[in-house]
């Protein structure tokens, strides 16, 4: 964030040009490469002069701008920019919204740039129109109409700042058809302040202090690695904070990636679905240390059962965030880095042999009771974890994974060996299904050095499959893992476990999705029997282009352990 | 794991439900009335009274609004109306600590007034005053609390009261400090 407020304020000379190019170049200043979008009426201009530009920046055509949303929130992840969307008027709009929702919850920077109606249309009813900004009010971290071409610069410039800084977030601009055409002055100045605005803390010394005194002086304590610690690029100053007092840390499902899964300090996954110790022994820590996570209640459960013996430390960039979930007994306000950064001098070298031990041992137990048979098992049916852990294996933890929302996301996150931050993708906040398919190909056109594969299940995959197209067209080289249960299988276990297995409109007929690949000219195989598995996989890892796998798993297998909706973190259940 | 007394005490105070003042600088800029209301519509808490005005530093306006809630639940409120990015910062106050008022408007037809002193007196003995004369209605003008705008509606209803307004409530702090100092410590801050 600091790096920003003192890069060169970049400036141009001063051309005449109409709004529509004020808005490619004010782009091009910002030194965007790529947009996600989708053309219509209201945003023709602007797509007109992008024609003069195409050598300069990559546009994506999409084929539904809910795609174009989830592209930009792949590539924003892992490229560490802001993600740019365009998108027209009307239900072009409407359409990002729930990718909006999802990059506000999931604090992600994307800029979406709408077009509006002519400004003399405004409130009329006119075809295509509808009240962006107010639709998108609740979801944007800002937004803003331009009706007047001049505006064009600065508010781009805004936005983009907006976005990066502090907590990230998403930006709408809805510009008017009248202010595209009409003619400016451009000149581009990038933005590194705004008077009501103050992205980040500064850090009160008292309270390093306070927070210095409770971990030097615990016995137990406990450290939750969230998305805040990716965002502030803090992973490597984590790793010497907890290595120095010995601290064990686990992660929540965005903060997933921080710390690679093999350091001997990663405990585990926290929350619904997470690991057994990290759960368990929340409630046994003396200090609780919060860095960039927010206290989910799929983290948390029940919160009057959560933590209360631990003295709590919450370093969070947004202050909104302190006391909101869990009352922080010494608050730290600022960005993850500097924050740990400032701490690590104050902390004791400490070992804490014993409280280390307790996480291995229950650790030891879920391996047994839960981890083994779900990676090597032995029932009829393939089992998601042992196709997770064939991938994990043959990519050797290097790939980018991108997950879309259910019981495949939850066996990603427990079972892919990480090795470099950044490299998980997933709808965390708002569980958007459909999020995948997109949100891989965004990532694979962001870092295509990288391998990326995306794990889908089969509800998933045919909320957003239109964006085959997309990889089709500009030849994508993702992979694409669809885990074929035949239900909407999360919905399914808690119909099966809550709801006296009342399977209420949870099972799909599903097509033939490897046919369905083909009409794209993607390749692909189903696999059903275990023993084709591997083969399978690696057969999907050294195909040049795009590839689709379909494995066919056990119908009705459940993900444990699980804290019940509403129960305590300590209420957790092996089977 | 037990909570002590105090904290039970602590506790039930921040659940009570009452009045809280909230008193917010911003930018004046169109539709952020909107982004601040919505902070209450998500968490279904009614506006009890709202106004919006010009401060004495051009070009930042001043919201007083007045919900009823929890303590624990403004101070969250508060937290994400600081959030917005146009908004300088946000204040919260409970009754006691400010100086406010409101100001209501009465319609009552002017013949009420040539049938003796009555209607005359009450207007004299409650602080108000008469705002205009129209051949067939008076308007009378009367600041203060709201027990007492109202106390007035209620005496002078038996007249035939045809129309009744009250504004939003307006407060001021008990601090000296003026808005544009208060912006310039806040931007020192940062």
């Amino acid at each position: 964030m600091e790096t920003l407020v003192n890069e060169k304020q970049i400036t141009t000379a001063k051309k005449t040009m109409s709004g529509a190019e004020a808005v490619i170049c004010s782009l091009l200043a910002e030194g965007v490469e790529t947009i996600f979008g989708y053309p219509g009426g209201a945003i023709m201009p602007i797509y007109d002069a992008l024609y003069d530009y195409m050598d300069q920046v990559n546009h994506i055509l999409v084929r539904h701008e809910q795609g174009a949303m989830h592209a930009a929130q792949g590539f924003a992840r892992v490229r560490k920019e802001v993600g740019v969307v365009f998108a027209t008027s009307g239900p072009g709009a409407t359409n990002l919204i729930t990718g909006i929702a999802d990059a506000h919850t999931d604090s992600t920077p994307i800029v979406c740039i709408t077009g509006q109606v002519p400004s003399s249309l405004l409130g009329t009813d006119a075809f295509q129109e509808t009240d962006v900004i107010g639709i998108s009010m609740p979801v944007t971290k800002w937004n803003h109409q331009i009706t007047d071409a001049r505006e064009i610069p600065e508010i781009i410039a805004k936005a983009f700042y907006i976005a990066k800084s502090g907590r990230p977030g998403p930006v709408v601009i809805d510009i008017t058809k009248d202010a595209q055409f009409a003619s400016m002055e451009f000149e581009y100045q990038k933005c590194s302040k705004i008077r009501t605005y103050h992205p980040v803390p500064k850090i009160k010394e008292e309270q390093l202090q306070q927070a210095a005194s409770l971990i030097n002086k615990s016995e137990r304590p406990f450290l939750l690695v969230g998305q805040g610690i990716l965002i502030s690029e803090a992973q490597d100053i984590l790793r010497s904070f907890i290595e120095k007092a010995n601290i064990p840390a686990a992660w929540t499902i965005l903060g997933l990636s921080a710390l690679e899964n093999s350091h001997p300090l990663n405990v585990g996954m926290l929350g619904m679905h997470g690991n057994y110790a990290p759960n368990l022994l929340t409630n046994e820590c003396d200090v609780l240390i919060a860095v960039g996570m927010r206290f989910d209640d799929r983290v948390t459960g029940d919160l009057t059962k959560y933590a209360r013996q631990a003295k709590v430390i919450h370093i969070d960039i947004d202050p909104s965030e302190i006391d909101k979930n869990v009352k922080a007994d010494v608050p730290l306000i600022g960005d993850a880095k500097q924050v740990l950064e400032a701490l690590l001098p104050l902390v004791s070298k400490k070992r804490h042999g014993p409280w280390l031990k307790r996480f291995k041992d229950l650790h030891k137990i879920e391996v047994e009771k839960v981890i083994t048979p779900a990676l090597y098992p032995q029932t009829p049916g393939i089992l998601m974890g042992e196709v997770i852990r064939h991938i994990s294996e043959a990519t050797k933890g290097e790939a980018i994974i991108v997950t879309d929302v259910g019981q495949h996301q939850m066996v990603t996150s427990r079972y892919y060996n990480f090795k470099h931050p950044h490299s998980n993708v997933t709808s965390g906040g708002l569980g958007t299904m459909g999020f995948a398919l997109p949100a891989a190909m965004g990532a694979k056109v962001g870092m295509p050095e990288r391998p990326v594969v995306a794990i889908i299940g089969d509800g998933g995959f045919q909320m957003t499959l239109q964006e085959l197209g997309t990889i089709f067209q500009y030849e994508i080289p993702v992979k694409i893992v669809i885990l074929n249960n035949g239900f909407l299988g999360m919905v399914r276990q808690w119909q099966q476990m809550f709801f006296e297995r009342r399977y209420s409109f949870t099972e799909m007929k599903n097509p033939d999705f490897i046919a369905i690949a083909g009409g794209f000219s993607i390749q692909g195989q189903k696999v059903s029997d275990r023993k084709h598995l591997v083969a399978a996989v690696k057969e999907m890892l050294g195909h040049p282009a795009a590839y689709l796998l379909e494995v066919v798993v056990e119908k009705e297998e459940n993900v444990f352990p699980m804290i019940p909706s509403g129960a305590a973190v300590d209420d957790i259940r092996m089977e | 794991m037990n909570k002590t007394k105090i904290e039970e005490e602590v506790t039930a105070d921040n659940q009570e439900l009452r009045s809280f003042n909230l008193s917010i600088l911003t930018e004046n800029k169109s539709g952020l009335l909107n982004a601040v209301t919505i902070i209450f519509t998500r968490r279904k808490i009614n506006i009890e009274s709202i106004n919006v005005s010009e401060t004495e530093v051009e070009g930042v306006s001043r919201y007083t609004i007045v919900i009823k809630t929890t303590r624990e639940q403004v101070d969250k409120v508060v937290k994400r109306i600081r959030k917005l990015i146009d908004v300088f910062w946000a204040f919260v106050y409970e009754s006691d600590e400010i100086f406010y008022q409101e100001i209501a408007l009465y319609k009552v037809p002017t013949k009420v007034f040539l049938n003796g002193e009555k209607a005359e007196h009450l207007v004299r003995n409650n602080g108000a005053r008469i705002l205009v004369i129209e051949e067939d209605f008076i308007i009378i003008e009367k600041t203060g609390h709201q027990n007492e705008t109202k106390d007035l509606l209620e005496k002078l209803k038996p007249y035939g009261v045809l129309e009744f307004v009250r504004s939003g409530r307006i407060a001021m702090s008990k601090s000296m400090r003026g808005t544009e100092l208060f912006l310039q410590e806040l931007h020192n801050h940062y």
